[in-house]
């Protein structure tokens, strides 16, 4: 047997109110390629930031041994240092420098007063070929596609003297070719280099065909380790792991509320990205949600699920936008946020810090923000009406908070997703798209979120519910659409659904049908 | 008062408290020269314009700590267009006035075109028109000083002057009673405001602040205005100028607090894709802070022009570093979404107290530079590290 290069021991990470990952074990052998599977939130991520150093050592508890020592690491320095390299799924290259540039970023060769170009160009090019790329070293990283990219930070993690090499989802935005590229390369650097590598993927078939071993992560621990060769490494066996946990009473009691009328229709919806034009987010897509209906969008991150519900959502996403959309039978045009709003249409988003709420300003003001002429007369705001409105919907959804003069930044995140919950209930909406709505909150508040989904049906309201997570939309949605790379790939009725169904779909559907099991 | 509350209370009102002490420092330093009657009269008429173009300057931080450099150079062309109009081409007086409105608000509409619907960065917009209205304002001016001394009517109109004070209708001479009057009046209204307020939000339920907070608040703020007009009595009254300015700082106090449009500033500056997200025209937010911003630059170019009776190629220069250096030492943050216009009037008297209090006892102009320089880091230091919850030094 060969030598076990890492081993991650006991590792338990908790955030705020989340335990991210409980207990986790992990052993890597050396110069072997081990992938790590698991849902979306399931901890991989958070278990490969600890690893290298992204959550310094007392952050977490447990112990990392490394080449049998056990290592403190500070930060991604110390990491590096040993020889731990992780390369994340957005790019961390700059685009305005070149490829040499970036490969010695924080690494410069030569002294700190003068960098030596030659010895920058010289050994550029020397881990370009290690990767096979042809490109030259003085090339700007904007004139090169993603698939080259990524060799570029392989490049960069070799020039750093990497024995452990991380990949977190390393073709999540590369098409077939590149990715089978990448694949064969990781293979040919473990024969030629023993390079060890961890790859966190959702592509199952890839990893089939790439991995030694297999660990599979749910809920922040580890369930099992599969062994090339020794165990079934097929993609059901996989996503059983992945999947196999049980429902229990996480979900409030549902009544059916679906009406016969069609709310809102979307037909042969398409979308581009706003910056590369050339690239489609959202393809042909046609939904259609009923009055009293929760219907989830089911789908992995980044199967443009955001974009789409953002898109419809008056244009605040994407470029080219055509297509047809009815509410309540009614074709409309909504180019402007404010143009939904009026057509009774509402986006709570995902990311709640960022797009959602004014973390400086108290719950009060961003409760109204969205529907500011409520409570004010001729353009001057009722300050007593506005504090009653914030007042009201804070009992309402049993928001903890001492008072509505708080500023939302500090309150806990499931308290915040009651606010800008609030806030888009109070825009008096038919249609509310609650995009990740418990992403991020502990179990508590996510079921008091499930119930005030299930009041807002109740007062036959529609609700679409984008979700990554599995078992919430089985145990909320009265209809499932299943979203991959841009295409409806499925619908379920919510009573037939089940994860793995969903996960075959989502499965089948990707793209890399040519990388077949080795 | 338990220790979070003297703490809370403290950074609250660090910039009253500031320059409670600064005054205190300076009436010791003087012999009380500071607050004789005309240095407290002249403290308004000479920082007048600090005051309007700090209040137009606060809108365009509170947008995400954009600021507008070309307010100076605004100041001044607009002055500069309006002496010759009304001393080379003897214009009525009403005629200039409007035209200089219309200038100052058109030339804050162009840069106000590019920065938020182009989405040029501010600063390079407004540097553009910092260089090219001060070039404008000597073109107009063919680089000489043109007089408006005998045009009377302007001057006294915009304040500053000698004699630019508003008319004491009972007077004896001595003390101006209109003044006076004024003053009561204006304490009377706002106590009258307050407690009916305090009322009405009791009788509905809502929080109130504690009841010892409230008096201490409201005996503190009406003794403020009946000193401060006693001061104003003792000399000649109320400069016309004062008028403007309260006219601008009531106004603008009231859109930031109370009115949509107001409400929108603050968003933008808080979480400008939140706000988009909301249906709020954000392009529309930043054009009417720039727009806004030249309008109030004209009327600070009447105020300055009236104040020195007379317009110059020069007039206006380092006046947008005043005008952001009050709203930052008035609590602005320097990110947006976070400041007021009573704060900034704070900052303002701050800095003109300074000014005043170092002049007074000599201090070289240049060295009033440095000291006036050290109290803007000092106060951005302060608000950063606060809102870090006191740590130094930002995380890596």
């Amino acid at each position: 047997m060969a030598k076990i290069l890492l081993e991650m021991k006991n590792i338990t990470k908790t955030f705020p109110g989340v335990k991210a990952l409980d207990n986790v074990n992990l052993q890597v052998e050396e110069g072997e390629i081990h992938a790590l599977v698991g849902e979306n939130g399931a901890g991989k991520s958070t278990l490969m930031s600890v690893l290298s150093g992204i959550y310094p050592y007392g952050t977490y508890e447990g112990d990392i041994m490394y080449n049998s020592e056990v290592c403190k690491f500070n930060d991604i320095k110390d990491s590096e240092a040993k020889g731990i390299v992780i390369i994340h799924q957005e790019l961390a290259l700059i685009p305005y420098m070149t490829i040499a540039e970036n490969m010695f970023l924080g690494n410069e060769r030569g002294t700190k007063f003068k960098i030596n170009w030659n010895e920058t160009s010289e050994l550029a090019r020397k881990y370009l070929d290690t990767v096979g790329l042809k490109d030259g070293t003085q090339t700007l990283i904007k004139d090169i596609g993603v698939g080259k990219q990524q060799l570029v930070e392989i490049a960069k993690a070799l020039s750093k003297n990497a024995k452990l090499l991380i990949l977190d989802e390393p073709t999540s935005s590369l098409n077939e070719t590149d990715s089978k590229a990448l694949l064969d390369l990781l293979i040919k650097l473990k024969k030629e280099q023993n390079l060890t590598s961890i790859i966190i993927s959702h592509k199952l078939n890839e990893i089939s065909y790439v991995a030694d071993k297999i660990t599979v992560i749910r809920d922040g621990s580890t369930i099992e380790t599969l062994t090339k060769g020794v165990d079934d490494f097929s993609e059901p066996r996989i996503i059983k792991g992945m999947v196999g946990r049980e429902l229990s009473d996480r979900f409030p009691k549902r009544e059916h509320h679906v009406g016969d009328e069609v709310m809102m229709e979307v037909k042969n919806w398409n979308v581009y990205h706003p910056l590369y034009n050339e690239r489609k987010i959202v393809n042909n897509v046609s939904i259609n949600v009923k009055k009293g209906e929760v219907l989830g969008i089911s789908g992995l991150m980044g199967a443009g699920r955001t974009e789409l519900a953002m898109s419809i959502f008056g244009k605040s996403y994407g470029e080219n936008i055509s297509g047809q959309l009815f509410i309540n039978g009614q074709e409309v045009h909504l180019n402007t946020v404010s143009e939904a709003i009026k057509h009774k249409l509402a986006y709570v988003t995902e990311d709640r810090k960022g797009n959602g709420l004014i973390l400086s300003n108290p719950i009060k003001i961003n409760t109204t923000l969205a529907n500011l002429d409520a409570v004010s007369k001729n353009k001057i705001i009722d300050k007593d009406k506005e504090y009653a409105v914030a007042v009201d919907y804070k009992n309402k959804l049993k928001t903890k908070a001492t008072t509505v003069e708080q500023n939302v930044g500090n309150l806990s995140g499931g308290n915040q997703q009651k606010v800008l919950l609030a806030k888009w209930m109070f825009a008096d909406p038919d249609i509310l798209i609650l995009d990740e709505p418990s992403r991020g909150i502990d179990v508590g508040a996510k079921y008091e979120i499930y119930c005030i989904i299930n009041q807002l049906v109740a007062d036959g309201k529609s609700v679409i519910m984008i979700s990554s997570e599995l078992p919430e939309v089985l145990g909320m949605c009265d209809r499932v659409y299943v979203m991959n790379e841009g295409r409806i790939v499925g619908e379920l009725d919510g009573k037939d659904a089940t994860q793995e169904k969903i996960m075959t779909y989502i499965l089948q559907s990707s793209g890399n049908k040519e990388v077949k099991n080795g | 008062m338990d220790k979070d509350q003297v703490l809370g209370f403290l950074k609250k009102n660090t910039m009253i408290i500031v320059l409670i002490i600064v005054v205190a420092f300076f009436s010791w330093r003087t012999g009380g020269a500071i607050l004789l009657p005309m240095n407290v009269s002249n403290l308004i008429s000479q920082n007048a314009y600090v005051f309007i173009l700090a209040t137009g300057m606060l809108l365009c931080i509170l947008t995400g700590g954009n600021i507008d450099l070309s307010v100076g150079s605004v100041v001044c062309f607009v002055g500069a267009v309006g002496a010759i109009l009304m001393v080379n081409h003897n214009v009525p007086i009403w005629i200039a006035i409007i035209v200089m409105i219309v200038i100052g608000t058109a030339i804050g509409a162009f840069q106000g075109f590019w920065i938020a619907f182009v989405r040029i960065p501010p600063f390079i917009v407004t540097l553009a028109g910092m260089l090219a209205f001060r070039g404008l304002s000597n073109v107009v001016l063919n680089g000489l000083t043109i007089s408006i001394k005998d045009k009377t009517g302007f001057v006294n109109l915009f304040g500053g002057g000698a004699d630019c004070y508003i008319h004491d209708f009972f007077g004896n001479g001595s003390l101006n009673l209109t003044c006076l009057l004024g003053g009561i009046v204006a304490t009377a209204v706002f106590v009258l405001l307050e407690v009916s307020g305090r009322i009405k939000r009791s009788k509905k339920n809502y929080e109130l602040e504690n009841f010892a907070g409230f008096l201490g608040k409201l005996i503190v703020i009406s003794l403020v205005i009946i000193v401060f007009s006693y001061k104003l009595a003792q000399h000649k009254g109320v400069p016309t100028v004062l008028i403007w300015v309260m006219v601008v700082v009531l106004v603008y106090g009231y859109i930031t607090n109370n009115t949509t449009v107001g409400r929108y500033f603050y968003a933008v500056g808080g979480n400008e894709k939140a706000t988009k997200l909301s249906g709020i025209n954000t392009n529309k937010v930043y054009f009417l802070a720039y727009t806004n911003m030249g309008f109030l630059a004209a009327l600070a170019g009447m105020v300055t022009i009236a104040r020195l009776t007379s317009a110059q190629p020069t007039y206006g220069q380092n006046y947008e570093m005043d005008a952001i250096g009050s709203c930052f030492i008035g609590g602005a943050s320097a990110y947006g979404g976070i400041g007021t216009v009573p704060g900034v009037i704070v900052g303002a008297v701050l800095m003109g107290v300074i000014n005043l209090g170092m002049s007074l006892m000599g201090v070289d102009a240049n060295l009033q530079k440095v000291v006036k320089g050290i109290v803007l880091l000092a106060a951005v230091i302060f608000d950063v590290v606060s809102k870090r919850g006191g740590k130094m030094i930002a995380k890596n």
